[in-house]
């Protein structure tokens, strides 16, 4: 072996040093347009979220005015306002938030502290993940067949359902992910106390892992807040104030997708303002939600 | 006490062994719930899919195997045929690929090794929030922005360039609209590059650090090292991202809805309109009367799209699990 190594010092051909310059040179030159582009790419996409916000404030900033959240909507040319629209987003969102998470959460549960590697607890994961990514408005289609049309009629309580059902998967991501952050170590102290598994996972578990569950929550709700597709057939939308969950219910993405595909000025620009509202309120959300994971870490 | 007891060789009766008084009982109803609970995630995916086949069922019955080409859909004549949606679909949601999947990968790069420190959170933030933008805003989006850029400028420069060359022309010719099938897949594919670029970014994350070192120790450029050393360790998992970004391309409605132009045909040019089979559903389930054929049929396309997202999930999900476990 020292004896190939002392025939040929540097191993492989002898080299060219001029081509081995050019070498160098065309692959810095390839490195330089690559990272070149791939600035280009993050700069486009940033663009495109700029473009987005930036239309919204042009367009809805203007239509802000105390009209927008005291008048409920009116026909086109008198001074309606969005106050029935916003409420019933808040009424359906807060049910479907309440009716969701508590499942969500035993689910995730389940997942993380009972499942382990089991073949059931794979498959659950398996689906509850499909559904996080499942095309919303079948979930709204389905909650049609459901509910809609064997009980006779659009009603808020469907789009509650429709919603809930959205809530749930995101709820049970972050639950198992965040309780699977938790050392085993601190489960075994417990146990070794002599408590029972539920008050384990109940007053330690859920306890060390809230701010994580809090986070899943709020962006569950942010996921929710601005769905249209599931309220299409489920509580339909509703140009009068109803604040019965029997009837059908207005919701802000509903208003917003009716009044910007119409051909009054005025409406599409309570849409618009209705956008900016909905849009800030659900970036508003995803910030807050960062925040909290952020400040118990 | 106990050890000074024990220190003096007084015998001391070993603990009664405690039994536990509730636990056994709050155990068993916590456990139970948790796993009915997760029982209900199973039967929800269950109850998707029949009630769906269920309600597109008298459509499968009433033109059987020809409602998945037959691309004729007349409410007068009451006959459906799902070929235009599903063309529509898969066509937006590749060409949505194609351009988000470079774009998405570029982002990747520079958050994962071209970016200064300072800059890689903030700059990911952003690229998040275009996420959680809601649909039926970038519908407005592409709408008033989008449709009237591409109607004045970018479509009819298209139509002069590419439309003239032989062979592959006919796919750019016709009027620019603004709204089509191409607009939709743009708009498509904006939303979609968060989650794809987030995805790479974070498998390109898990690479271990010696690998790019001793990539780098032998005078690698930083694209060399992505080429040969972070792609290859990262493949099944970025394929696995894109997989997730076509999931969520082929159900995407709002913004789809504002600007396919909905027109229930195929025309040879992407600047033509068109539907998929979501914003059919949204568009025209309003003027289906209940038990009508109409909104069979659009319950079948409904299953149809299930059974498509379900798949192409699916192998995302396959594909991503080695990083879902490491």
């Amino acid at each position: 072996m020292s004896a190939t190594t002392a025939s040929t010092p540097v191993p492989g051909r002898a080299k060219d040093p001029r081509a081995s310059a050019a070498l160098g040179r065309r692959r810095a030159r390839t490195d330089a347009v690559i990272r070149f582009l791939c600035m280009v790419a993050t700069i486009l996409g940033l663009l495109f979220l700029v473009s987005i916000l930036a239309t919204l404030l042009v367009k809805g900033a203007g239509g802000i005015s105390l009209r927008v959240f005291t008048e409920v909507t009116r026909p086109p040319g008198s001074e309606g306002g969005l106050l029935n629209a916003i409420i019933g987003s808040l009424i359906q969102v807060s049910l479907a938030t309440l009716l969701g998470t508590p499942i969500g959460l035993l689910v995730g549960t389940y997942l993380a502290e009972y499942a382990g590697n089991s073949h059931f607890g794979n498959v659950v994961r398996f689906v509850s993940d499909v559904l996080l990514s499942a095309p919303s408005i079948l979930i709204g289609l389905f909650v049609y067949q459901l509910l809609v049309l064997p009980f006779g009629g659009f009603s808020g309580w469907a789009g509650v359902v429709a919603l809930a059902i959205i809530v749930i998967p995101v709820v049970v991501r972050t639950t198992e992910d965040m309780l699977r952050l938790i050392p085993n170590t601190l489960r075994e102290a417990v146990i070794g106390l002599g408590a029972p598994k539920w008050k384990m996972i109940v007053l330690v578990c859920w306890r060390a892992a809230v701010s994580g569950i809090i986070t899943g929550v709020l962006l569950a709700v942010a996921r929710v807040a601005g769905e249209t597709a599931p309220l299409l057939f489920t509580s339909l939308g509703n140009l009068n104030w109803s604040v019965d969950l029997a009837r059908p219910m207005s919701s802000l993405p509903i208003t917003i997708y009716s009044y910007a595909g119409s051909p009054y000025e005025d409406w599409i620009t309570l849409a618009w303002t209705g956008a900016l509202v909905i849009t800030l309120g659900v970036l508003g959300l995803n910030i807050l939600a960062r925040a909290v994971l952020r400040a118990r870490r | 006490m106990s050890h000074s007891a024990v220190a003096e060789g007084v015998h001391v009766a070993p603990p009664r062994p405690v039994t536990r008084r509730g636990g056994g009982t709050g155990d068993a109803v916590f456990a139970l719930l948790c796993r009915a609970s997760a029982m209900l995630v199973l039967v929800l995916l269950g109850a998707i899919i029949i009630e769906l086949l269920l309600g597109g069922l008298p459509a499968f019955r009433a033109f059987g195997a020809a409602f998945l080409t037959s691309t004729e859909w007349d409410p007068v004549q009451d006959v459906y045929g799902a070929g235009v949606s599903i063309y529509g679909t898969i066509l937006t949601a590749v060409l949505a690929l194609l351009m988000a999947v470079p774009l998405a990968f570029g982002i990747a790069f520079f958050l994962t090794e071209l970016a200064p420190d300072w800059m890689r959170g903030p700059v990911g933030t952003a690229i998040e929030l275009l996420a959680a933008v809601p649909s039926i805003i970038f519908g407005m989006w592409g709408f008033f922005v989008i449709v009237p850029m591409m109607a004045t400028t970018i479509q009819p420069a298209i139509i002069d360039t590419l439309g003239e060359l032989p062979v592959i022309g006919d796919l750019f010719q016709g009027p620019p609209f603004g709204t089509g099938l191409f607009t939709a897949a743009l708009i498509l594919a904006i939303m979609v590059l968060p989650f794809i670029a987030a995805t790479m970014r974070d498998v390109f994350l898990q690479v271990p650090g010696v690998f790019k070192e001793s990539a780098y120790g032998l005078g690698a450029t930083r694209w060399e090292v992505m080429r040969r050393v972070v792609l290859p360790y990262t493949r099944v998992s970025v394929v696995g991202g894109i997989m997730l970004g076509l999931g969520r391309a082929l159900g995407e409605t709002m913004a789809v809805t504002f600007v396919i132009g909905n027109a229930n045909r195929i025309t040879a040019s992407v600047f033509g309109p068109g539907n998929t089979i979501a914003s059919i559903v949204a568009l025209e389930f309003g003027e289906s009367a209940a038990g009508s054929l109409k909104l069979s049929s659009l319950l079948a396309l409904g299953f149809l799209l299930f059974v498509i997202s379900f798949v192409v999930l699916a192998l995302s999900r396959w594909l991503l699990r080695s990083r879902l476990k490491g």
